[in-house]
């Protein structure tokens, strides 16, 4: 068990910002981190003057397979007049953001700075898909892993295997976590796939009908997630729809001392918990069906935070799969385990259900631009916490939250827990 | 005993035992915990005395995915959609887990492969002369 750590002094996060997120040719990271920059400036209730940030923090996997640039950061920085603060890039593949954000927080927490930039930005449409999953792949073990043939969806179709095999998961169960996020993401403006999957459905069959083509026979989404030609299968068994998309987009978050916040807000949302651990490679655990690094950066947060599962109101997971979200409701403590893909199909899950998780849309149909996701899940629950969420906002008690932020099969896993006090 | 029992515990030793259709690891020499792939240095009980070992190649499927979107290198190789391949995670009988490529299971109806499937080591040869590479691959134990 993890000695349990306390931050010296309180963080609060008092603005949030995101771009929208999509493929956006002509976009670099940089523009797609001014857009988030602007958004959460005007998220400061109180205003924010940007001379006042000291560092930043950016999360990136990889400027340089996607975009032919490192040494981002100083980029990033200058892009938003921020030039001379340090400005520090995290690598953590898709846990950068998550990383990131926990950088800044001990950056303040430590009393180095009082007022810290914390963002995330990944531009990844600019390469052929498979040169997308190439770039991808080098988050796993290049000597041991990708000779075997592996893909990351194929990593999670091992993990959905084995999780099948141990607990009677059939692939049709998968579909359940697709159909919740994209109901979700329908009503997030600024989600890449924001539209529910029947909708999806439907247009496919007014485009056919428009093109004189027969139009397919769909009778529900199942039907259509059943189709070869409607979902094709990347790695059995998980299809194009268990999976999350390639994605532009940029996050970012402001980070301040508790006697700074109330400068910029009267409702700072406080980091509580804060938790991170490593794990070897997917064939060197004991246990396939559990990120035995979510299990232990959760504990680490849980136990700094002073909370547990059952107090947490809603939660922004790492659903790059539809697999990887019904684990982490697992290894997050919120159902034992064998039981995640029952709750996802029960609707415990869902945006009305007791336990919402990724009501933001999640990676799956917001949109997974790698080193920004880790933030965008912490400006999710900025916007819940000060009801900015729109349509998509949840009723009641959402005055404690969490965030899991996973890099490659779980090498990487990042938790945060966040608390509304007033 | 012979001369490659003196390489250093790395991935290009790996390789060049693999390439002799050896699947060896290493053994600490301090509390005899076995590690595949190979490793300089025992996370059990930090010793860093290690001796090379070979794996018996007999194993069972652990959890596994047929590929029908390959990376780059498959699709050169002639796989895709129409000509789906087999990865997977297999737990050695000496404890060890490793990555692998599948052979002699039918790709294009994954549903009918079986977790626990037993297996047996096998290897595949790619190239020639300075480009020869071989790739770990298990098959059915029949």
């Amino acid at each position: 068990m993890p000695a349990t750590r306390s931050l010296p002094r309180p963080v609060a996060i008092v603005a949030a910002g995101i771009s929208k997120f999509g493929a956006f040719p002509g976009k670099s990271s940089r523009d797609l981190f001014v857009e988030a920059f602007l958004d959460m400036e005007s998220s400061a209730s109180k205003g924010m003057d940007a001379r006042a940030i000291e560092a930043l923090y950016l999360g990136n996997f990889s400027s340089e397979l996607f975009e032919h640039q490192g040494h981002t950061a100083p980029l990033i920085a200058e892009a938003v007049g921020l030039t001379p603060i340090p400005a520090v890039r995290v690598e953590d593949a898709c846990a950068s953001g998550g990383v990131a954000l926990r950088q800044g927080v001990m950056a303040v927490a430590s009393g180095m700075y009082d007022v810290v930039l914390v963002g995330g930005a990944e531009k990844m449409t600019s390469l052929p898909t498979a040169e997308v999953t190439d770039a991808l792949a080098t988050a796993a073990d290049t000597q041991y892993e990708i000779p075997a043939g592996f893909t990351f969806p194929g990593f999670y179709a091992a993990i959905a295997t084995a999780y099948m095999h141990r607990y009677g998961m059939r692939p049709e169960h998968l579909m359940n976590v697709a159909i919740k996020n994209h109901e979700n993401g329908a009503l997030n403006p600024n989600a890449q796939f924001g539209v529910s999957i029947s909708d999806w459905m439907q247009s496919r069959i007014a485009a056919a009908i428009k093109k004189g083509k027969p139009a397919p026979t769909w009778q529900n989404v199942w039907d259509f997630l059943h189709d070869d030609s409607a979902n094709p299968m990347i790695a059995w068994p998980l299809r194009l729809f268990d999976c999350s998309p390639i994605t532009d987009g940029a996050a970012a978050l402001l980070l301040v001392s508790a006697e700074r916040a109330a400068d910029y807000t009267d409702h700072p949302i406080y980091i509580i918990g804060s938790g991170q651990a490593s794990d070897v490679p997917l064939h060197g655990r004991s246990d396939l069906t559990t990120l035995s690094a979510a299990r232990n950066a959760a504990q680490q947060a849980y136990q700094m935070a002073g909370v547990t599962p059952a107090d947490i109101r809603f939660a922004e997971v790492h659903d790059c799969f539809t697999i990887a979200e019904i684990v982490a409701t697992e290894d997050l403590g919120f159902f034992p385990p064998g039981d995640g893909y029952k709750m996802a199909e029960d609707g415990v899950t869902a945006r009305n259900g007791a336990k919402p998780i990724n009501v933001s849309g999640g990676l799956k149909s917001k949109g997974h631009p790698v080193g920004a996701s880790g933030i965008a899940q912490a400006v999710e629950v900025f916007k819940q916490m000060h009801g900015l969420a729109g349509e998509r906002q949840l009723k009641g008690d959402v005055s404690l939250a969490l965030t899991h932020n996973v890099g490659a099969t779980g090498s990487t896993c990042v938790v945060h827990i966040y608390e509304r006090k007033n | 005993m012979n001369e490659t029992t003196m390489l250093p515990f790395t991935h290009a030793s790996f390789q060049q035992h693999l390439s002799a259709h050896r699947l060896m690891g290493s053994r600490c020499a301090a509390c005899g915990a076995m590690h595949l792939p190979p490793r300089a240095i025992c996370p059990a009980c930090r010793s860093a005395q290690m001796t090379w070992v070979e794996f018996s190649g007999r194993g069972r499927l652990a959890g596994f995915t047929s590929v029908f979107i390959p990376p780059t290198v498959m699709a050169q190789a002639g796989y895709g959609r129409e000509n789906p391949y087999l990865s997977g995670v297999v737990e050695l009988e000496e404890g060890p887990k490793i990555s692998a490529r599948l052979l002699g299971l039918d790709a294009a109806h994954p549903e009918g492969i079986s977790i626990g499937q037993p297996l047996v080591v096998d290897f595949i040869d790619q190239g020639d002369g300075e480009k020869r590479s071989t790739v770990l691959a298990f098959r059915p134990l029949s």
